[in-house]
């Protein structure tokens, strides 16, 4: 045979390659396909293919796998028991841009499903040459590295440490400061999960310096980076607190507060997790809340989402209102106890109720000044019926009883005890048959011996 | 005896009467004994009355001075204590007023200001209320951008639209669809077609991005590249005057495409991509990816694992590295040890540096 016809069967054979596998990466993106896919043994097909000699071949067999990966946990363990994953990372050193994206997709597709499927990316020496691609001058490689670093560090601790003992933390707040806002947005998450496990992780994102860059990143318009910013820095500021000061040391306030009228649910919801975080620690953090307006933008913020998007604003109020009477005083003139009490009464979960009952036990708490502020919304006969309801969970009785005790020790505002006359039942009658006592007890015995004369006490 | 019989006669009369005498006598004298015995304990019980009465007036005397004695102590005890009471009440009096004062005094002025705290409240609920005032202002602000920038979007969305179907316009012949003879005024729409520019269709494609590379340059059909064939003359140009070579020729050579020397054609680091390419086909093909290793080196990493039987738990045995015979003295039967009857060979002195350096295995 010539030697054109022997060329053109191997030209052939490239062709049915390629349209293999490009036909393959397209049905991948349907999971209707996958199960089908699956079960033909595409696994073992394409593991050849990584190894082929046409670039493009390789490119698309990774992306292949990638998307295989991603649907659900088994295919992936197939990748990882099918010894992929230390070709992948031989080759994510030295191929060109297209091949690294699509390795790094797959390893992120490998590694998000469990931390056993993480650990192994981990053993088989991946991180290193992910930490090798966030160099990279391209930035859709490096969005795909941190996207991979992110879904790895978020599963528990240990790996969140091997990623930062690779060396990806530096490498992240570089990526940060990228012009790319996908970029931004994937570094910002990635180190968001590697600070959330523990104090000391928390502390080395923030040696590296990534809490001004993060800071300024809160003026920027797009709603996903801002929900990953604040996320981030909420993760940070939660571990001790040091980390919360410096975080507040980075002028983050009053800025906050504008994120917390974003159009965003979760951009609202990510800003007042921060704000709660940081006004869990001390007093005095509380305080500079106080002076910053926080608490009014977040009574407003309250107002204007529902269900869970809520829960930390409510918690954040009753964090403030826990520390000290004064700190429950300015929550209270701010409106904020109107706002609690509809919650309470609104919103129809259990934990977002038993939530706000413990802020408003926070406030009430105080003083006969506190105690009466609550009593006149009307908030107690609400808090009783939760008590007493059997559909309620036992958090939800529990933290409502607490709550009524920790008030009705305080409350001399009698209109507002006379309905727990009729309904309550014993072990809170005798608290309110007490207050009663308290308050009648020297008014009668002022008047009664006011009449007869002879003792008169000096006031 | 007469008298005899006149006292028989009389005898019992005298009998009744002596009997009657003494007994009334006995009478009497009972009478007077009881008179005396009867004055005589009035008189006693006088007697006795006022001594009695002597002695209760002693008596009264004795307990009333007494009971003044000890009326007059237990009235000054009461003196005292009502006097000390007293004065106890007034020092706790005024000491109350001290103590109010102070209290309040420092209460006021290291613990709590409440007037400071009426002001700190009213700060913060003023700070509430321009924050409040600030979000609600931003919200607006950002409002209205997004209305804005939903207006543009629509008016391009529009305007490119209206370049697109430009055709549809009315000429003076035939009215458009938007301008028909029924209506009054042409709608909205034909004003905009009016306006708009036609829009072209190669202008709406996106532009693919192409990777130049130098091997497509011979390839390269753009309109920008250099005419190769079908060369027309420039339209505007003057004849050229004389007997100058054919028009054709001429601009074959002057627009002669490039045809770049071989090592132009090639790739500036073709070299190293040959490498990689090379190398990756050896990895392919290898079925070990270990390097083969020299002999000479390779053990020269490896960890030199003794024989079993030459080493013991604590130490390896020197036999086979320092004496090359079992020595038991024990078990000699003479003190001596062998003697050498012949002298032992001259090759194994040089053990180990008759081999080649390269072959330095020890």
């Amino acid at each position: 045979m010539s030697q054109r016809q022997v060329l053109q069967v191997f030209e052939q054979y490239q062709k049915a390659r390629t349209q293999f596998v490009q036909m393959v990466a397209e049905l991948a993106t349907r999971p209707q396909n996958i199960e089908t896919l699956q079960n033909a043994g595409v696994m073992s097909l394409l593991r050849p293919l990584l190894l082929d000699v046409v670039p493009t071949i390789q490119q698309t067999a990774a992306l292949a796998l990638g998307r295989l990966a991603n649907y659900n946990d088994d295919l992936a363990e197939a990748v990882v028991k099918g010894d992929i994953l230390p070709q992948l990372v031989y080759s994510l050193a030295e191929q060109n841009r297209f091949y690294k994206k699509a390795a790094a997709f797959v390893l992120r597709a490998v590694g998000k499903h469990s931390p056993q499927l993480a650990q192994a990316i981990v053993d088989c020496g991946a991180l290193d040459t992910l930490v090798i691609c966030l160099e990279d001058f391209d930035p859709g490689v490096k969005e795909a590295a941190a996207w991979a670093l992110g879904y790895i560090a978020r599963h528990n601790a240990e790996l969140s440490q091997a990623v930062v003992d690779a060396g990806a933390v530096p490498l992240l707040v570089l990526c940060i400061q990228e012009p790319e806002i996908a970029l931004k947005r994937i570094a910002a998450s990635a180190l968001s999960d590697i600070s959330k496990h523990s104090p000391e992780l928390a502390q080395t994102v923030v040696d590296a310096g990534a809490i001004a860059h993060l800071a300024q990143m809160i003026l920027n318009p797009d709603s996903k980076l801002k929900r990953q910013v604040l996320s981030a820095l909420s993760q940070i500021a939660k571990h001790s607190v040091d980390l919360a000061e410096m975080v507040v040391e980075a002028e983050i306030f009053p800025v906050v507060l504008t994120c917390l009228k974003d159009k965003d649910e979760y951009v609202k919801k990510n800003a007042s997790t921060l704000i709660r975080e940081i006004a869990k620690h001390t007093p005095e953090l509380s305080q500079l809340i106080v002076n910053a307006g926080g608490v009014a933008a977040v009574i407003d913020c309250i107002g204007s989402c529902k269900g869970n998007i809520r829960l930390p604003g409510i918690m954040m109020l009753g964090y403030v209102a826990a520390h000290s009477e004064n700190l429950a005083m300015a929550v209270i003139i701010s409106k904020g106890v109107p706002q609690l009490s509809i919650c309470l009464s609104e919103e129809p979960e259990d934990h977002i109720k038993a939530a706000a009952a413990w802020a408003i036990g926070q406030i009430g708490r105080h003083t006969p000044e506190h105690a009466r502020a609550v009593a006149v919304t009307n908030t107690l006969p609400v808090l009783l019926s939760l008590y007493m309801s059997t559909e309620s969970s036992e958090d939800l009785q529990v933290k409502s009883k607490k709550a009524i005790k920790n008030i009705l020790q305080k409350c001399t505002y009698l209109p507002a005890l006379e309905p727990f006359l009729y309904d309550a039942p014993p072990n809170i009658l005798k608290h309110v048959v007490g207050q009663f006592s308290k308050v009648l007890f020297p008014w009668i015995f002022r008047y009664t011996s006011a009449e007869s004369g002879q003792l008169s006490t000096t006031y | 005896m007469a008298t005899l019989a006149r006292l028989q006669a009389r005898s019992t009369f005298v009998a009744q009467q002596y009997y009657f005498r003494n007994s009334v006598v006995d009478l009497f004298r009972k009478k007077e004994y009881d008179a005396a015995v009867k004055i005589q304990s009035w008189f006693r019980g006088c007697q006795v009355r006022a001594y009695i009465r002597n002695l209760h007036r002693i008596t009264t005397v004795i307990q009333k001075w007494w009971r003044s004695y000890s009326g007059r102590q237990e009235y000054q005890l009461i003196v005292k204590f009502a006097s000390c009471a007293m004065k106890m009440n007034l020092y706790n009096a005024m000491a109350v007023r001290i103590q109010r004062r102070w209290r309040g005094y420092r209460i006021r002025k290291y613990c709590f200001n409440y007037f400071y705290l009426k002001e700190y409240l009213r700060a913060v609920s003023e700070t509430n209320d321009a924050i409040r005032e600030a979000l609600e202002e931003f919200a607006e602000m950002k409002e209205r951008e997004e209305k804005k920038a939903d207006l543009e979007r629509e008016e391009k969305k529009r305007d490119y639209q209206a370049r697109k179907m430009h055709y549809l316009l009315s000429t003076k012949q035939i009215p458009g669809v938007y301008n028909s003879p029924f209506r009054k005024d042409p709608d909205p729409w034909e004003l905009r077609l009016q306006k708009a520019k036609p829009l072209t269709s190669q202008r709406s494609k996106a532009k693919p991005k192409r990777c130049i590379s130098l091997s497509n340059w011979l390839a390269c059909t753009s309109a920008r590249s250099f005419p190769r064939s079908e060369i027309l003359p420039p339209i505007d140009r003057k004849q050229c005057q004389g007997p100058f070579r054919d028009i054709t020729e001429v601009l074959e050579q002057r627009y002669k495409p490039l045809e770049p020397t071989l090592r132009v054609a090639e790739p500036i680091d073709e070299l190293k991509l040959a490498r990689g390419e090379f190398r990756r086909q050896e990895w392919m093909r290898n079925v070990n990816d270990n390097m083969f290793l020299p002999f000479s080196s390779y053990h020269k990493n490896k960890k030199y694992i003794p024989l079993m039987n030459s080493s013991s738990k604590y130490s390896p045995n020197s036999y086979g590295s320092q004496h090359f015979r079992d020595e038991n003295p024990k078990k000699w039967i003479c003190d001596k040890d062998f003697q050498t009857v012949l002298p032992s060979f001259d090759l194994f002195s040089k053990y180990g540096k008759l081999y080649s350096k390269a072959g330095q295995i020890i």
